[in-house]
């Protein structure tokens, strides 16, 4: 490693992962101090562009959850700025956030992905799109789960049991962007796959997520403490878990990630199938959060993983 | 310091990042399981940028306060009262003070015995008093449903278990108050105590009728219970004749002279004056009063002596300035009546077909309601982002966080009148398109597309935000003088 960096924190920022990637971004920021660098914490708001040039860093870290920071859009600032940052590039970014997309390179590249269709509001609007709702509730079955084709918390995620409801929450999810998904509802346990960068991309300890609560974990449960509980290692079979690694590592290939990411998948119930739901390129690094506590279990403290990503932005060709 | 420096976002800058929560999680009580931020609450927070028209805090208005009247005062109170100012006081609250709030409870018709009353670091503080004197883990509140949502936190942090009731055009129905007790007796439960604000109620804007004041009295007397009445804005009404409180309805029916010995009464300086102050007040039976002291002796010793000295003084000597309270609570409600007509107004024009809302005859807020299949919590993202709106999505009044989701609390207290008509023209235009979304989705016809009301711009651009902001005000002088007074 090299010696002392300084280093923009990238946070906050203006989606409704704010909060979380404030959090984030505090958590890396005092990581960095320990490691002797120095953090410059920059809020992605407004004069985003003018902190970083005054700021003369010798590397941007991306702590900036949802839109902006996730989607490609600061990343491709960044290349403009010529200046190193960690976490994938703008393509891998473009690819992962947009889910719709993300799971059609998945299907494409036979990676297990839970059947879908998305809609854009046009065609519903314009193109009388709702005509097309009965043969897609007849392939997906109830209950459906719909989303919208961007964002990485539950906000906007909905379920529909039954067809009656597939209205409102398509409308509901149509309130956070253009573009949604419906999906099948895969029921069984959440796993998450973190994968960080040593010699090579390396999948860490499987993460199993038990929301303490009945239902889908909600937004709140996803990110507050003591909502759900983390289990890692998840209590899985030797051949799941491979499994498992084994998908994170082709999903973060696919989609041409670098430096870190997490893939969230869920082991059906009965089927004991495997699919990959979605990928995160800058998933949470607060102290609940996944990677860090996968990365914990694999003997790789909160100051090394930090270390790893930073090393990884400065080898980026 | 860099967390809060955008001074877009001083709710997250406050906030303790999470690996100093999860350092901690090992030692916090249980009780704090319930004390959740909730995304409505994140998303709240987003809604602080100045490009935003925010209808959803519940703020009064505190810029016709005569810029000079309460600088004249403060001095006053710093010259004649240094030492008493700058002194702890008394934790019931100082005696100039009470007699103010002796005052204030009068002009509502209501007699408290100054021994009964004790001041507090606003309305809120009584809330978590009585609580924090009444409630054991799992205990049950009655409280209205919707309620005030500034509550919820504080119910929750007690562990208590809340018993909605949902209310309609003349409050709480007493009779489904009757089935719930009845329901609880069965259970073997016993409420603590009904939680009712009877007057413009947060966030239902509705008062409760005077048969079902007295018939609430009544079941209370019958069963036992206490009541926890709380009464911010009894004193901001437009139209109509105001209604006795439950504390002296309650006075009246124990006899004896009036004291009452069910009702726990809050009132606040903080909507007839300003919620800088901290200042609000309890009346109750005595035994309660003692506890609340203690209670209180515990939480912050006394309030602020220096604001009550400021109480103590206008109360004394505004009248002689031009400016009594009773004036300035008068000034307030022409201000606010004129707000509340424009906002029932902008609804009208924008929401007519589309949402049902309360009439207020008071107070700071209207409730709207509109067709059940939207959700104001994912409205409230789409109304933020693409159109510049805030409210109070409606889950915030229920303890479940799930109820009220097609609801929406909307203050018309706070911000000037274009803002209002602006502010209610985008949050028509963002149900507009939820419905439009539905009627395509479920094949019925969209319900007002064709309405003459939709003004081009809600395809287009929306205004820029200084040309609202200029917009000629119906009362220009008032509006030349908030500015001054800024």
């Amino acid at each position: 490693m090299s010696g002392p960096l300084r280093v923009a924190v990238l946070q906050g920022g203006r989606s409704l992962e704010r909060a979380v990637s404030l959090r984030s971004g505090a958590q890396v920021r005092d990581g960095l101090g320990r490691l002797g660098h120095t953090p410059i914490p920059i809020d992605a708001g407004e004069d985003l562009v003018g902190q970083l040039i005054a700021a003369e860093p010798d590397l941007a870290f991306i702590a900036v959850h949802g839109r902006h920071g996730e989607d490609g859009t600061i990343q491709e600032v960044l290349e403009a700025l010529r200046m190193p940052y960690t976490g994938s590039a703008p393509a891998a970014c473009v690819r992962a956030t947009d889910k719709i997309l993300a799971k059609h390179l998945m299907r494409a590249a036979g990676i297990p992905t839970p059947s879908f269709f998305a809609l854009h509001d046009t065609v519903v609007k314009e193109l009388g799109g709702a005509g097309a709702l009965p043969s897609v509730e007849h392939q997906l079955g109830f209950p459906m789960v719909v989303k919208p084709a961007h964002g990485g918390s539950a906000l906007g995620v909905k379920f529909a049991r039954q067809d009656s409801e597939l209205p409102a929450a398509m409308v509901g999810a149509f309130s956070y962007d253009v573009r949604i998904l419906l999906e099948r509802h895969i029921s069984g346990r959440d796993l998450a796959v973190s994968v960080i960068e040593g010699e090579g991309p390396e999948a860490l300890p499987v993460v199993e997520a038990v929301p303490r609560e009945e239902a889908f974990y909600d937004y709140e449960s996803r990110y507050g403490i003591g909502m759900t509980t983390f289990v890692c290692p998840a209590e899985l079979s030797a051949e799941t878990t491979a499994r498992a690694q084994q998908l994170a590592l082709e999903v973060y290939a696919l989609l041409g990630c670098h430096g870190f990411a997490r893939v969230d998948l869920m082991l059906e119930q009965d089927s004991e199938e495997l699919w990959v739901l979605e990928t995160n390129v800058v998933p949470g690094l607060t102290e609940t959060s996944l990677l860090p506590q996968a990365a914990d279990a694999a003997g790789i403290g909160f100051d090394e993983l930090l270390e790893r990503i930073l090393a990884s932005a400065l080898s980026r060709r | 310091m860099e967390r809060s420096g955008s001074g877009t976002s001083g709710g997250q800058g406050a906030r303790p990042a999470a690996h100093e929560l999860a350092r901690y999680e090992a030692l916090f009580a249980a009780r704090t399981r319930g004390m959740k931020s909730s995304a409505m609450r994140e998303m709240m927070a987003l809604t602080e940028r100045p490009e935003v028209i925010s209808l959803a805090g519940g703020l009064p208005d505190t810029s016709t306060f005569p810029a000079e009247l309460y600088a004249g005062l403060m001095a006053d109170v710093a010259r004649e009262s240094t030492a008493r100012a700058l002194q702890y006081g008394p934790t019931e609250g100082m005696a100039a003070t009470v007699r103010c709030i002796v005052e204030v409870m009068a002009a509502e018709g209501t007699t408290a015995d100054p021994s009964e009353v004790i001041v507090t670091t606003g309305g809120q503080q009584v809330l978590d008093l009585v609580c924090k004197t009444l409630i054991d883990p799992g205990d049950v509140i009655v409280a209205e449903a919707p309620t005030y949502p500034g509550a919820v936190p504080t119910f929750s942090a007690y562990q208590a278990q809340v018993e909605q009731i949902e209310i309609d055009a003349d409050g709480m129905p007493i009779d489904a108050l009757e089935e719930t007790l009845d329901r609880l007796h069965g259970e073997g439960r016993r409420p603590k105590f009904i939680y009712t604000i009877p007057n413009f109620q947060n966030p239902g804007g509705v008062t409760m009728s005077l048969p079902r004041r007295r018939r609430l009295i009544e079941v209370a007397r019958e069963r036992e219970l206490l009541i926890l009445e709380d009464n911010p804005y009894g004193l901001l009404r437009y139209e109509g004749e105001p209604l006795p409180t439950l504390h002296t309805l309650d006075a009246e029916a124990a006899g004896r002279g009036g004291a009452s010995d069910l009702v726990i009464y809050v009132g606040t300086f903080s909507k007839i004056l300003a919620p800088g102050l901290r200042l609000g007040w309890a009346v109750a039976p005595r035994p309660v009063l003692e506890k609340l002291n203690i209670g209180k002796q515990g939480s912050d010793l006394c309030s602020s002596p220096v604001t009550q000295l400021f109480v103590a003084a206008y109360f004394e000597h505004g009248a002689e300035h031009g400016m009594g309270w009773r004036g300035y609570v008068e000034r307030l409600c022409d201000l606010y009546r004129a707000r509340r007509d424009v906002m029932l107004d902008a609804l009208e024009h924008h929401l007519g077909g589309s949402a049902s809302w309360t009439r207020p005859e008071g107070g700071l807020f209207i409730w709207a309601t509109l067709d059940e299949r939207i959700d104001t919590t994912d409205l409230l993202a789409l109304a933020r982002d693409s159109r510049g709106v805030a409210f109070v999505p409606g889950r915030a009044a229920y303890m479940d966080g799930r109820s009220g989701h097609s609801s929406m609390r909307l203050n018309f207290a706070g911000i000037p009148e274009p803002r209002i008509r602006e502010g209610i023209r985008r949050i028509g235009g963002a149900i507009d398109e939820q419905l439009r979304l539905l009627g395509s989705l479920t094949g019925s016809a969209p319900p007002r597309s064709s309405r003459p009301s939709a003004p081009p711009a809600e395809q287009g651009e929306e205004p820029p935000l200084a040309d609202v902001l200029e917009l000629p005000r119906r009362d220009g002088a008032a509006a030349s003088r908030r500015r001054q007074d800024r």
